[in-house]
């Protein structure tokens, strides 16, 4: 276990410095003189200069990349180019709304989802299944920019149960959480499905409905126990899109997290914010997908024990 | 009769793209009379904002989307299936390193990186398929690698080296025709994720720029005036989905006709209903 441990948190820190360079050279990217670019071109010489010189982008880029990932060592993530506050108090300002949207939208993923797949599972080849399938089929294609918008529609506009956006009350979360959790409901309802029907064809579950077991206790204690880790390592997987819907759902719903922070600061060309936010929202990701990968391993022996790095980032 | 539905979706789709050009269409001519006017009212689908047709923005529209799709979906399968197969089969050293950058980009969150590309490179139609393409390869790149892995030591391909061929050509001639099929069905679902993913940069303004019209930027115009013109979300929305959803069928099909296994590929893995 301790080999798999260390082997692991190798490469997750290969995988954090990598996206950590890879984000730095994004600015890099910005057509032409970024520093024009932000500052418009009616601007002086003086304060490009100035500018250039506050941003490093004067210095040669090695040891622009060493100040920035020493930086980086220290939390220290530079200044907002457009309020001037050091960008570690801006994304702590927003990352509580984030994670608040994240995690409501995780759990509608789980409360739609599973007594969907199970239920599908279970009535195999019958309009349940077919209804219950088509409805994920109808949920990974329809884009979180189109549901939201539908759904203020419906709920704001027409029956005027809900905040249409902002973040006000716990009702105010109710829409975009939805929003951003029906895709994720839709494609783990299927995966829920699929390894349910996996373990139900295996022995053990014979072996237990032979004993007497009841259905449903066969079906919670014995299959889906079995059927939870596949589940798991998606949920592991689908936080990348979650974090990455996040954004286009906090949009469509004024709602004022990262994802807001991000295209706002696209807007006002304030690319160091871009930068961080692109990193946080990117080492969450990754912390997540090797804590699952860890997950997974203590949970099945059988992982840890081949040494083989099952899962993990795809 | 669900494959003759999405083969209708389709097929209209690539033909308002394609006869798109040829069709006298106007979908930057303004009626200021008829602004905001509802469907059925001199154009099927309405008009928008500044009194132009949705009927002829939707119709129009296609073709950027459908060009996008095809282009994005064209380069990501080139090179990352190149990149993979050559990493697979060369091994050493290059195969970790291309397991290293793969897993890089496998970091960043399904559309995030593609909103920052193209948030940096200034928006526009060129801009848009850089970015998905950077975002793209990926995808291809893990899959053509795991499945030449599967099968570099097959004998035919011993066979090939004993016989004195060459690295590239084993791989061309040798391996790839073995690995298309899960390939072609990472291929569709992908045209899915990029439909989206480009409408959802268009939405964001960090795509195709007005008055071009895309159906994701006709959205996100239409969501200001939700209230009173329902259709200006409506129409763009739907044709998005409907062609989403048919392709998405397609893959489904596709990978039960091919029997391709289904462990992770294009649906579960991008995430493409997040966007």
């Amino acid at each position: 276990m301790i080999h798999f441990l260390l082997s692991r948190l190798f490469s997750a820190l290969v995988v954090v410095l990598g996206v950590s360079v890879l984000v730095f050279f994004l600015i890099h990217l910005v057509p032409g003189d970024p520093v024009e670019v932000m500052l418009g071109e009616t601007s002086l010489a003086a304060d490009r200069e100035a500018l250039r010189q506050a941003l490093g982008l004067d210095l040669p880029i090695h040891v622009q990349l060493w100040h920035y990932l020493s930086g980086l060592l220290q939390f220290d993530l530079g200044d907002s180019l457009y309020s001037r506050q050091p960008i570690g108090d801006i994304l702590l300002e927003r990352i509580p709304a984030t994670l608040m949207l994240a995690a409501a939208g995780l759990l509608v993923a789980v409360v739609i989802a599973f007594p969907l797949g199970i239920m599908a599972a279970l009535r195999k080849d019958t309009a349940w299944d077919s209804g219950a399938m088509g409805f994920a089929m109808l949920g990974v294609s329809i884009p979180n920019f189109w549901m939201g918008p539908l759904l203020i529609m419906v709920f704001s506009l027409w029956l005027g149960w809900l905040p249409v956006s902002g973040k006000t009350g716990i009702d105010s979360l109710v829409l975009p959480a939805l929003t951003l959790g029906t895709a994720m409901a839709a494609i783990l309802s299927r995966m829920v499905r699929m390894t349910l029907l996996e373990q139900l064809g295996e022995d053990y579950v014979r072996t237990a409905r032979a004993k007497g077991l009841s259905p449903g206790r066969v079906v919670v204690k014995h299959a889906l126990r079995n059927a939870m880790l596949p589940v798991i390592t998606l949920l592991g997987l689908q936080l990348g899109a979650l974090l990455g819907g996040a954004v286009i759902t906090e949009i469509v719903f004024s709602w004022p997290g990262i994802g807001q922070l991000v295209i706002e600061s696209i807007h006002r060309r304030d690319y160091p914010v871009v930068q961080a936010c692109v990193l946080l929202i990117s080492l969450t990701y990754v912390v997540v997908n090797t804590l699952t990968d860890l997950c997974y391993a203590w949970l099945d022996p059988r992982i840890r024990l081949e040494g083989g790095g099952a899962g993990g980032i795809p | 009769m669900r494959t003759w539905l999405a083969t209708g979706i389709l097929a209209l789709w690539a033909l308002m793209a394609v006869a798109g050009a040829w069709l006298p269409l106007a979908p930057d001519a303004i009626d200021l009379t008829r602004i905001l006017a509802p469907p059925g009212s001199g154009s099927p689908l309405g008009y928008d904002d500044l009194g132009r047709p949705l009927l002829d923005r939707l119709v129009s529209g296609a073709r950027y989307s459908l060009l996008v799709a095809l282009t994005v979906v064209s380069v990501s399968l080139l090179t990352g299936t190149f990149i993979g197969a050559m990493s697979a089969y060369v091994g050493g050293w290059v195969d970790h390193l291309t397991v290293r950058v793969i897993d890089i980009f496998l970091a960043f969150p399904g559309i995030l990186l593609a909103i920052a590309l193209a948030g940096l490179m200034g928006p526009g139609i060129d801009n848009v398929i850089i970015a998905l393409s950077i975002v793209g390869w990926v995808g291809f790149a893990r899959l053509a690698r795991a499945q030449v892995l599967a099968l570099k030591s097959r004998e035919h391909v011993q066979a090939a080296v004993v016989l004195g061929a060459r690295r590239l050509r084993i791989v061309v001639r040798h391996l790839l025709p073995l690995i298309s099929a899960p390939l072609i069905v990472e291929a569709t679902f992908a045209i899915a994720g990029i439909v989206i993913a480009e409408a959802g940069l268009s939405f964001l303004g960090l795509g195709i720029q007005p008055p071009t019209p895309s159906w994701g930027s006709m959205i996100r115009e239409g969501t200001r005036y939700m209230l009173v013109s329902p259709h200006m979300v409506l129409a763009p929305g739907l044709a998005l989905m409907l062609v989403v959803l048919a392709v998405n069928m397609m893959g489904d099909r596709l990978r039960d006709r091919l029997d391709v296994k289904r462990e992770r590929t294009g649906l579960e893995r991008n995430g493409q209903g997040e966007v």
